[in-house]
């Protein structure tokens, strides 16, 4: 029954193998060719499994989508979309057009000794940072079809190793560029380790060219080791035809830190998970989003956070404003094991409904199993409120202009919790832009 | 400049201005009076604009138009201004923001030029010396952590940026100590002219020692039952409202 939906994607993962046998190594070929039972067997995720039930993913994941072998990087619409992707000439940049490398779009400026800013492709062919332990992810979960299928065409994507005790001074952005003509899919892979006291913010960026619907199908793996701190900033700027899904497991050890700022704007449907594992004492980690579908939009955001040991922090805000058909989809996941004694973790989703047929649903799910721990979550959705709109119309702010104030000033804390400047102005930007809120 | 006539307004099934007749004229101040819940806010309000009530009945007119017919938004660049009983709270929306969005709607809304920066930096800096008010408030969210005297002065200050021509202030006195009550009744007595009025809802004559009206409402049960000068206010502290059940009687019997 789900063999014709997987049809294309088995063709092109055959056509994918046999153009990869006299390079790949042979625990790679292996690797992908049991990601691909894994996924053959999964099938596309139906609304029968609950971490799928609002997000019918079906329709738009069966279409028969190519995976680009080679890219043209002519026409000059990749340097345009690039153009549009760049946020600052300081910051080390690694491109990637249709999930290929393309070494001479990217710069690396000076480096700390020791530390490697590359891409995946290269890595594995240099037989670097133990890769061929590192990169299968486990598929055990029912939801977890995409992720075996990244896997299947796992190739290339960000390398980046910081060795112990180092400061990157620069943002490392990762620019993911679809480009190439008609119903293409990618599936990037990022490796980041970060060793101990080692500090780096990476910045991903996602954009593509108009026209026809693309799959980006995206893993980023983050390794923290004892008090590393990363930044993380992922900006969601997909084509408005095209499908995103994505998945960064972040693994944490002692003292470490995590932040995270995802930005959802594109895509008609884009679904994004985070997944923590805290896996020592005394961690922080901060999780911070913002998605503003409009149209017929859907963006499902989720987040789960296993604490496993005891004396960490999590923090956790996630906003949505949806406007016309949109739909939202929030789901936190919060475990807090056995052992994770003294965990204190809030979480706080809101959402503002601009819409009457504006959709979110929304599930905090917290299992606890400790019994003593701080654990608090909220949740709101709303529409504008009423007063404030009265109050600022009556000091004769316009109806219009009193809505975007308010829109704005809904988003501008996860914005404001940007520390790149670079970045906060680009999302100042965009808010200003797509919701307006004029220079008075 | 303000004639108000047989004003009815209801909110959903409760009928709460059951008749109100007032008229104010450019210059004056008056003062509205009356026991808690006769409506006084709910007249306020209605002035200003507020969609909550169905007005079933009676006119408003400003400044030979009508005012009921009028958006929220273009009763304030008509320079109506209601000083909040309860300002709400904005977070994430500065004050200083706020205060040049409105100033600039206004202006837009009369054909006039936009104010430039340093016009309303240095008028801002005036009209917070005038109200004992800190410039870092201003880079604060409207009203947000605000006392309840911190906010009452915010809306004095947002009505001295503004300039309106009727202004309604809704116990403005309500939460002020004497010297914060004092510093308040300054701001409202600088905007006092020839072209403006003033209409000042207040449960206390202390206030009105301080802003002196040329006339005082009592407002009961929905309806102006009394309306006198200033000496009505000194009556009121006196005896209370209790002889207000007389004197509906005698409006009813008139
Ligand atoms: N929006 C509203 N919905 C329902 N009842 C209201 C509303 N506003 C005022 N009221 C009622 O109308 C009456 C008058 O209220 P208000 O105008 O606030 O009185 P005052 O300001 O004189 O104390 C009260 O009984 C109050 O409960
Ligand atoms: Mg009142």
């Amino acid at each position: 029954m789900i063999a014709t939906e997987n049809d294309a994607y088995q063709e092109s993962f055959q056509q994918f193998q046999s153009e990869q046998s006299s390079t790949a190594p042979a625990w790679l070929a292996e690797l992908r060719q049991t990601a691909m039972n894994r996924f053959t067997q999964l099938g596309i995720p139906t609304k029968r499994i609950e971490d799928w039930r609002f997000t019918n993913v079906k329709s738009l994941a069966a279409k028969p989508y190519r995976n680009v072998q080679s890219i043209s990087l002519s026409g000059g619409e990749a340097e345009a979309l690039l153009e549009k992707a760049k946020l600052d000439e300081s910051f080390h940049r690694l491109v990637f057009v249709n999930g290929h490398f393309v070494s001479q779009w990217s710069t690396e400026h000076e480096l700390p000794e020791g530390a490697v800013i590359g891409n995946l492709a290269s890595a594995i062919r240099e037989e670097a940072g133990d890769l061929q332990n590192r990169l299968s992810v486990e598929t055990d979960d029912e939801a977890a079809a995409f992720i075996a299928l990244n896997t299947a065409f796992v190739n290339d994507g960000a390398f980046v190793e910081i060795p112990d005790g180092v400061t990157v001074d620069h943002p490392i952005h990762l620019i993911f560029l679809s480009v190439e003509a008609g119903q293409t899919a990618s599936h990037p892979r990022n490796v980041i380790r970060l060793g101990k006291g080692s500090r780096a913010a990476v910045v991903e960026t996602y954009l593509g060219r108009e026209g026809e619907g693309y799959f980006t199908n995206a893993i980023t793996q983050v390794d923290l080791d004892e008090t590393a701190f990363l930044d993380h900033h992922k900006l969601q700027h997909e084509q408005t035809e095209s499908l995103h899904i994505a998945s960064t497991h972040v693994d944490q050890k002692e003292s470490s830190e995590f932040r995270s700022h995802y930005f959802s704007f594109g895509s008609l449907m884009a679904r994004n998970e985070i997944n923590l594992m805290l896996d020592g004492e005394q961690i922080e980690s901060t999780l911070n989003g913002l998605y503003m579908p409009t149209g017929e939009q859907l963006m499902d955001c989720r987040t789960r956070i296993d604490h496993a040991r005891p004396h960490c922090n999590t923090y956790e805000l996630y906003k949505g404003i949806l406007d016309d058909k949109a739909k939202g989809v929030f789901n936190g996941k919060i475990f807090v094991h056995q052992d994770a004694q003294k965990t204190d973790a809030k979480q706080s989703n809101q959402a503002l409904l601009l819409s009457d047929d504006a959709v979110v649903n929304t599930k905090p799910q917290l299992e606890i199993y400790a019994d003593d721990v701080k654990c608090t979550h909220g949740a709101t959705i709303g529409e504008l409120d009423e007063n404030s709109l009265y109050y600022l119309r009556s000091r004769g702010v316009s109806k219009d202009l009193a809505r975007k104030m308010l829109i704005f000033a809904f988003a501008n804390d996860v914005v404001q919790g940007v520390e790149i400047p670079a970045v906060r102005q680009h999302l100042e930007t965009i808010l200003l832009s797509s919701h307006g809120l004029p220079d008075v | 400049m303000l004639e108000i006539k047989n004003l009815h307004a209801r909110s959903e099934d409760t009928e709460i201005l059951k008749g109100i007749n007032l008229s104010v004229a450019a210059g004056e101040v008056h003062a509205i009076m009356g026991p808690n819940g006769s409506g006084k806010s709910t007249l306020a309000h209605v002035l200003a604009g507020r969609e909550d009530y169905e007005i079933t009945e009676g006119e408003v007119t400003y400044d030979g138009k009508d005012l009921l017919d009028m958006e929220i938004e273009e009763r304030a660049a008509e320079g109506v201004f209601l000083a909040y009983q309860y300002p709400v709270e904005i977070s994430g929306v500065s004050n200083k923001y706020f205060l040049k969005a409105a100033i600039n709607s206004i202006r837009k809304h009369n054909d006039q030029p936009v104010i430039s920066r340093s016009d309303f930096v240095s008028m801002l800096k005036e009209k917070l010396a005038l109200l004992g008010m800190d410039k870092s408030m201003m880079d604060r969210s409207v009203n947000e952590g605000f006392s309840g005297g911190e906010k009452k002065r915010n809306e004095i200050l947002q009505m001295a940026m503004l300039e309106p021509k009727l202004a309604v202030l809704d116990e403005t006195d309500s939460g002020l100590d004497i010297d914060a009550l004092k510093i308040v009744s300054e701001g409202v007595n600088a905007l006092r002219s020839p072209e403006r009025a003033i209409i000042v809802v207040t449960h206390y004559q202390r206030l009105l020692d301080y802003i002196v009206p040329d006339k005082v409402h009592v407002l009961a049960g929905g309806k102006i039952v009394r309306s006198g000068d200033k000496s009505l206010a000194l009556e009121l502290e006196d005896k209370g409202y209790s002889f207000l059940n007389e004197g509906s009687e005698a409006v009813a019997a008139s």
